[in-house]
């Protein structure tokens, strides 16, 4: 079922004499987890802010083109509402933490969503476990690290439990053993819940293979969309500036200089390593 | 040359963020900081220009004792470049950013007019000089930071997370500006959790534990040390990831260059190259 609905969407920013992103056209299944990667102002951030309403209700500016999310129009329909269906943490977690605790911060979507006073400390508990903050929740959001603030706006989000989790380089500050921690939690909310996860990545090495729908932007147009591997097999992508894996790129290096190896392109040292043993023992 | 000596710090009375650290930094060195969030990292190269002084402990740049002098004679040594590009821009447009520290350091107006030139291009934001980075996206007010440091031209250049929100050109553009700089024997110091980035330019890493310094070595040694970097909540760069997991004796686990990897995986296969 088609929870994201993108037809021919082009949008102008205030005052920009070009669009940011030009007819695009995608949609997102439910239940899918979807990484969106491109070169630094390929338009991946404009186009999430499309998914809850923000552009064009707070960013102004010219919209045209369909966008339906959950069924509603996105561009429409009040912003409040939209919060209900799709969850957004930025890339700069300055910009979305305002309260004096964690625990205020986490719990404020709640309030606004009318949630009772237990339902709100039951999730508010469950976000603060998820993302390992726990013993974080009287100390005040600003006083803390960039990768401590990462996940004070993952669980402020993930305590909402909408149904779509929009996430902008959501580890950027993280060391990359909390950043994978952060990955699986995100992976097992996919998987386990079923909340649709739309993730906007550079890091191809820590997130492909989480993937099973990748969308490549470039210049504010979607240049591939489709199954991952099948989109990281491309040649055609090493055109753009995306960072393939370095298990995937190995893998091309070693067949074409005659390697017996299957067909199926890995996505990770884990799926490389068990092929490459396999074919030893061939 | 740096000179650190048993650096101690404290932010306030009870939490101690150094806890005895020494170093050294040789002219022209090329150092990546690495280990986990709030192991002391930036605390540490914030001492570098003097942005903080030490509570116990010394620190020598060329010689000089930082709490002997002011942060902006420093700053012509030792050029530093923030984690956010927020906290360091200010200016209306991107070429007063870069010429602000250059008129503060008293350079004629057309020597400022050149350096501004040459960092734009430098880093690809020609195209915004009259646009305020503000209205930039975080990848590119990342480079109006850096070319209002390299404006100057310091000796030694401190990067805090120079690949956050960059993507694989901008990164790959960054690792050969940074081997650039190297050539002219400039030290240049990253902060950084970027392994893969870390593995592609495979310089000397200094890896930090609750403000100490946990291991000091070649890029290639400590990279592949799966049992320290865990440590310090770093996982393998993905080559050295693949060595681990095959545990085949007659491959070594100290990889991270992929050609290298081609190359043994070849062999071991069985497969003939010219």
């Amino acid at each position: 079922m088609a929870l994201i609905e993108i037809k021919r969407l082009t949008y102008t920013y205030p005052g920009a004499t070009q669009p940011s992103i030009s007819d695009v056209s995608l949609t997102v299944n439910k239940g899918e987890f979807v990484l969106i990667t491109g070169p630094s102002g390929c338009g991946k951030t404009t186009l999430c802010r499309t998914f809850n309403g923000l552009i064009p209700q707070f960013y102004q500016g010219e919209l045209k083109g369909e966008i339906r999310v959950a069924d509603l129009d996105a561009a429409k329909h009040p912003t409040y509402e939209m919060a209900k269906h799709v969850g957004l943490v930025f890339q700069n977690p300055e910009n979305q933490l305002f309260a004096l605790s964690v625990e205020k911060d986490v719990a404020f979507g709640l309030e606004n969503l009318g949630n009772s006073r237990e339902e709100m400390r039951k999730r508010v508990d469950w976000a603060l476990e998820l993302t390992g903050i726990t013993d974080l929740r009287e100390r005040s959001p600003h006083e803390m690290s960039g990768g401590q603030q990462q996940r004070v706006a993952i669980a402020a989000v993930l305590a909402m439990q909408p149904e779509i989790i929009v996430l902008d380089e959501p580890t950027s500050f993280l060391d990359p053993l909390s950043a994978q921690k952060i990955f699986d939690v995100i992976h097992s909310l996919n998987k386990n819940l079923g909340i649709t996860v739309i993730l906007v990545e550079h890091r191809l090495d820590l997130t492909a293979k989480y993937a099973d729908h990748i969308i490549i932007m470039d210049q504010g147009k979607v240049r591939f969309d489709g199954d991952t591997r099948a989109v990281l097999s491309n040649e055609e992508t090493r055109l753009i500036g995306v960072g393939i894996p370095k298990a995937t790129l190995l893998f091309e290096m070693l067949q074409r200089e005659g390697a017996n190896l299957p067909e199926t392109t890995p996505l990770s040292s884990e799926e490389l390593a068990k092929m490459f043993k396999e074919a030893l023992n061939r | 040359m740096l000179i650190i000596e048993n650096l101690h710090f404290s932010y306030s009375s009870n939490i101690e963020a150094l806890k005895g650290v020494s170093l050294t930094v040789k002219d022209g060195e090329f150092v990546a900081i690495m280990g986990q969030n709030g192991a002391g990292k930036t605390t540490l190269v914030k001492h570098f220009n003097g942005l903080l002084k030490p509570t116990s402990g010394r620190v020598l740049v060329d010689g000089v004792e930082t709490t002997k002098t002011s942060v902006a004679a420093l700053a012509r040594t030792v050029g530093f470049v923030f984690q956010n590009p927020d906290h360091q821009l200010f200016s209306e447009t991107v070429e007063e950013e870069i010429a602000f520290a250059l008129k503060n350091f008293g350079y004629a107006s057309d020597v400022i007019e050149k350096r501004v030139e040459w960092g734009v291009n430098l880093l690809g934001i020609a195209q915004y000089r009259k646009t305020s980075p503000f209205m930039l996206s975080g990848g590119e007010r990342k480079r109006v930071a850096l070319a209002s440091v390299l404006a100057w031209d310091p000796k030694m250049l401190v990067l805090d997370e120079p690949t956050i929100g960059q993507d694989h050109q901008q990164k790959e553009n960054l690792r050969q500006f940074i081997m650039q700089l190297q050539s002219q024997g400039k030290t240049v110091v990253i902060v950084t959790h970027d392994v893969e980035f870390v593995a592609e330019c495979n310089p000397r890493v200094v890896l930090m534990r609750e403000g100490q310094i946990a291991a000091d070595g070649e890029g290639k040694e400590i990279l592949t040390n799966k049992k320290v970097l865990e440590e310090s909540s770093i996982v393998l760069p993905q080559i050295a990831q693949v060595f681990s997991q095959l545990n085949d004796p007659d491959l070594p686990k100290d990889v991270i260059d992929i050609y290298e990897a081609k190359k043994l995986l070849l062999k071991k296969l069985g497969v003939v190259t010219e």
